[in-house]
């Protein structure tokens, strides 16, 4: 070993390939199988895919740094199931481009977080967190409910998706600003579409209880409520597997 | 600094710099309404300044051919300035956002002000800001000193210093006006990534140009370690960042990878920026400062080629160390833990190695304040390498992940490895580029080291106590055979130790700052400037010098 060093140490090229080569292989045998071994991911024929409205509402979640504080991770360990919920499952994040696991928990897990609270309730703890949690350390975000959201090219970014791989249709692409609109909006024209493309069960309706614009706060607050709600395959698993 | 370039590079880097000036124009227009536009206007505007500078001395007569038989060390002292400068920003913001935690009112209800936007400024000016620029500046210093070759010509180190620092410009203005990718600690959208990958292919390019001239048949250790560094950060950045963009004219992208996939790459990638920009690269500048300063041979040869290879072999396997307990498939899980636990050898073999090259220099480490900062810095390698594959336990890890153990074991290597040894190599290295009998102030290297110490034992502690104290709260059961305490309960039991952790870091910037005045005096006092010494020139200059008996 110490004379193979002795000569790479001799020759930049020879040091570099030799690199290359030791530092690939973890990779190589830990990451590539994930893409071809299939248990990797569960079976969900139930999946549905995040809304315009949800889309937007996942990418302000990210936009603000959400995820530095909260994880949506719920690991396999009996403490966290019964304080947050079935542990989380491959497939529930199989759409997330990127994911939003999350390493820290400065707040809670908000991979359940789903129909919890009221909308009411989520609007209000954004508005004005110590407001409703009087020990909370979350900022405010009081600004998203006075920012109108910005639809103008939904399609394209449902367009990027779908050459990653998530199935969108080419109606979902090319109705995508409206449906973003329509599913804030239960008593407008354009709600009608949305249940009828992205399923009867999608919550079409006034997140941040204004009716007069569509804000950043209804697409974070559709987002919230989406949470651990996309397959039911984790509650059908259930604990039987925690550790 | 353009005085010593030649006529050929000024009109070179003139080229390079318009056509940056029209990318940044062209993303301004093309981006008119989308936070793309906004960097459009830094780009040109970083394009057109430094075209004023270039112009400024692009008259000035063109450097001797003498200048051919010194090292180019300009680059490395803008760099060293640059580094002290992300240092004093990172710092500051860093502990910023440690009061937002005890105080969460002082956001001033704007969107760039909350701590989710502002804690990858801190993480980005740190490590990027900081530690890479501390990186670029030592290595073009180490690489030339050890091949004894000058850098291969004077405009590609600069293109890659300013181009790194425009990367991390835009990195950092990016999370305040809402552009990320949120892959931590490789937040940059697409268009910065790519500019990240020209800036490090001439890195590289750098490199390989300078080890083809070198004057010594070896490749010494240290620069073993900043190729590792180079090369594997490119293998991670690429793979990492691949991503869809919605469009050109928009910062936004999708990343390629979702879900499972998605995570393990993320912390392959995220483990490894710790193993390979964090420990790689500093490890290189301890192999050729800590010696130097200590004036005595590495301990032994045959532990640094156990070190290297191992750190680059295994560190690669034990990202998943970050997903125990999650939907990885457990195969995935156990080879990260076992390769981590592995790792305590090649990372005590380093840090053991250190320690016993001061073997016999240990009056100096007394005396010295400089070097103590680098033997304090391999303390806490060996203390955060044995932590980390600690924590790499599965069941240890049920306990630490999602706590503030986490953010401990990060600062007690980065606060007490990455800067403590960048800190030494600075102040070991200030003088001999600038050519200065000392440091202005050997008192005031004292003083930064008491406080970047305490700062960091401060911090390390509250984290540990409040991370420990948050694993086990979550997981108290009461007699009944429920959960005992709430979410919010934990975290009000958190207040004093985010208190103290603020503390902590707020006497861990007062030292940066003591260090960054006294750098700056060094600089600007004239007084003890030496002649230039033989040892420190190039092998042909030198020889050259030497038998003219100059």
């Amino acid at each position: 070993m110490f004379g193979l060093h002795y000569k790479l140490e001799r020759k930049a090229v020879g040091l570099v390939l030799a690199v290359i080569v030791a530092a690939s292989i973890g990779g190589l045998v830990e990451i590539a199988p994930l893409f071809t071994i299939d248990e990797t991911v569960e079976e969900a024929p139930d999946m549905r895919l995040y809304t315009p409205l949800e889309l937007a509402g996942r990418n302000i979640y990210i936009r603000e740094g959400c995820y530095a504080c909260h994880s949506q991770m719920i690991r396999t360990l009996q403490d966290e199931v019964e304080r947050y919920g079935p542990f989380s499952l491959a497939v529930e994040s199989r759409y997330d481009h990127p994911m939003l696991w999350g390493s820290k928990r400065t707040g809670p897990d908000l991979a359940r977080i789903g129909d919890k609270y009221s909308d009411q309730w989520q609007v209000a703890h954004l508005i004005d967190p110590r407001a409703v949690v009087p020990e909370s350390k979350m900022p405010a975000y009081a600004w998203l409910a006075r920012t109108p959201l910005e639809t103008e090219n939904f399609g394209a970014h449902l367009d990027a998706l779908r050459i990653v791989g998530v199935p969108y249709t080419d109606e979902m692409i090319a109705s995508a600003s409206s449906d973003a609109l329509g599913q804030a909006t239960p008593d407008g024209p354009r709600a009608a579409g949305v249940a009828q493309r992205y399923g009867d069960a999608t919550q079409i309706r006034l997140f941040d209880g204004d009716a007069a614009t569509v804000t950043e706060m209804d697409a974070l607050v559709a987002y919230l409520q989406i949470l651990g709600r996309l397959t039911d395959a984790a509650t059908a698993s259930t604990a039987a597997n925690v550790e | 600094m353009v005085s010593q370039l030649t006529l050929g590079e000024r009109q070179g880097a003139l080229c390079i710099l318009l056509l940056l000036a029209a990318c940044g124009l062209l993303m301004l227009g093309a981006g008119q309404n989308d936070p793309l536009g906004v960097h459009g206007g830094i780009v040109m505007l970083f394009g057109v300044l430094l075209i004023f500078v270039v112009i400024s001395g692009y008259f000035a007569p063109e450097p001797g051919t003498d200048a051919a038989g010194r090292y180019y060390d300009d680059p490395s002292k803008v760099g060293i300035v640059l580094a002290m400068l992300w240092a004093v920003a990172g710092f500051f913001i860093g502990d910023w956002v440690a009061w937002l935690l005890v105080y969460p009112e002082m956001t001033f209800d704007a969107a760039w002000s909350s701590f989710g936007r502002l804690r990858p400024v801190h993480t980005t000016s740190v490590i990027f800001g900081f530690g890479g620029n501390a990186l670029i500046a030592t290595s073009f210093h180490v690489l030339q000193r050890t091949t004894r070759a000058r850098l291969p010509d004077q405009l590609s180190p600069w293109f890659v210093l300013l181009g790194y620092n425009l990367f991390c410009l835009l990195a950092v203005s990016g999370y305040l006006i809402g552009i990320t990718q949120s892959k931590e600690y490789a937040e940059p959208e697409w268009y910065a990534d790519i500019w990240l990958v020209v800036v490090w292919v001439v890195y590289f390019l750098i490199y390989m140009r300078t080890l083809a001239r070198r004057k010594e048949p070896h490749i010494y250790v240290a620069n073993w370690y900043y190729m590792a560094f180079i090369l594997v950060v490119a293998i991670l950045h690429i793979v990492n960042n691949l991503a869809i963009p919605v469009s050109f004219a928009g910062a936004k992208s999708y990343s390629l990878f979702a879900g499972v996939q998605d995570a393990m790459t993320q912390w392959w990638y995220g483990h490894n920026a710790v193993a390979f920009f964090l420990t790689a690269g500093f490890l290189g500048m301890m192999y050729y400062y800590l010696p130097k300063r200590a004036d005595r041979p590495i301990f032994s040869y045959r532990l640094s080629i156990i070190s290297f290879w191992g750190i680059t072999f295994m560190y690669m396997w034990a990202g998943s160390h970050h997903l125990h307990y999650t939907a990885l498939p457990q195969w995935v899980q156990t080879l990260g833990m076992t390769f981590s636990v592995m790792l305590l050898v090649p990372s005590w073999a380093s840090a053991g190695n250190a320690l016993m090259t001061l073997n016999g220099a240990w009056h100096k480490v007394r005396d010295d304040a400089t070097l103590r900062f680098m033997m304090m810095a391999a303390i806490f390698y060996g203390i955060s390498t044995f932590e980390g594959s600690f924590m790499a336990i599965r069941p240890v890890n049920s306990l630490s992940h999602y706590t503030d153990w986490t953010i401990g074991h990060v600062h007690a290597g980065a606060m007490g490895w990455v800067a403590l040894i960048t800190f030494g190599s600075f102040y070991a290295v200030v003088p001999w580029l600038w050519k200065r009998e000392a440091m202005y102030s050997a008192r005031l290297v004292e003083v930064h080291f008491w406080f970047a110490l305490a700062g960091t034992l401060v911090y390390v502690f509250a984290m540990w106590n409040s991370g420990i104290t948050q694993g086990l709260m979550w997981r108290t059961y009461s007699e009944g055979g429920t959960l005992t305490y709430s979410f919010i309960d934990s975290l009000v039991a958190m207040h004093p130790y985010y208190f103290a952790r603020a503390v902590g870091g707020l006497l861990f910037l007062i030292g940066a700052l003591v260090g960054g005045y006294n750098i700056w005096m060094t600089i600007r006092t004239a007084e003890g400037v030496k002649p230039e010494v033989l040892a420190d020139l190039p092998a042909p200059a030198a020889a050259r010098q030497a038998s003219t008996g100059r």
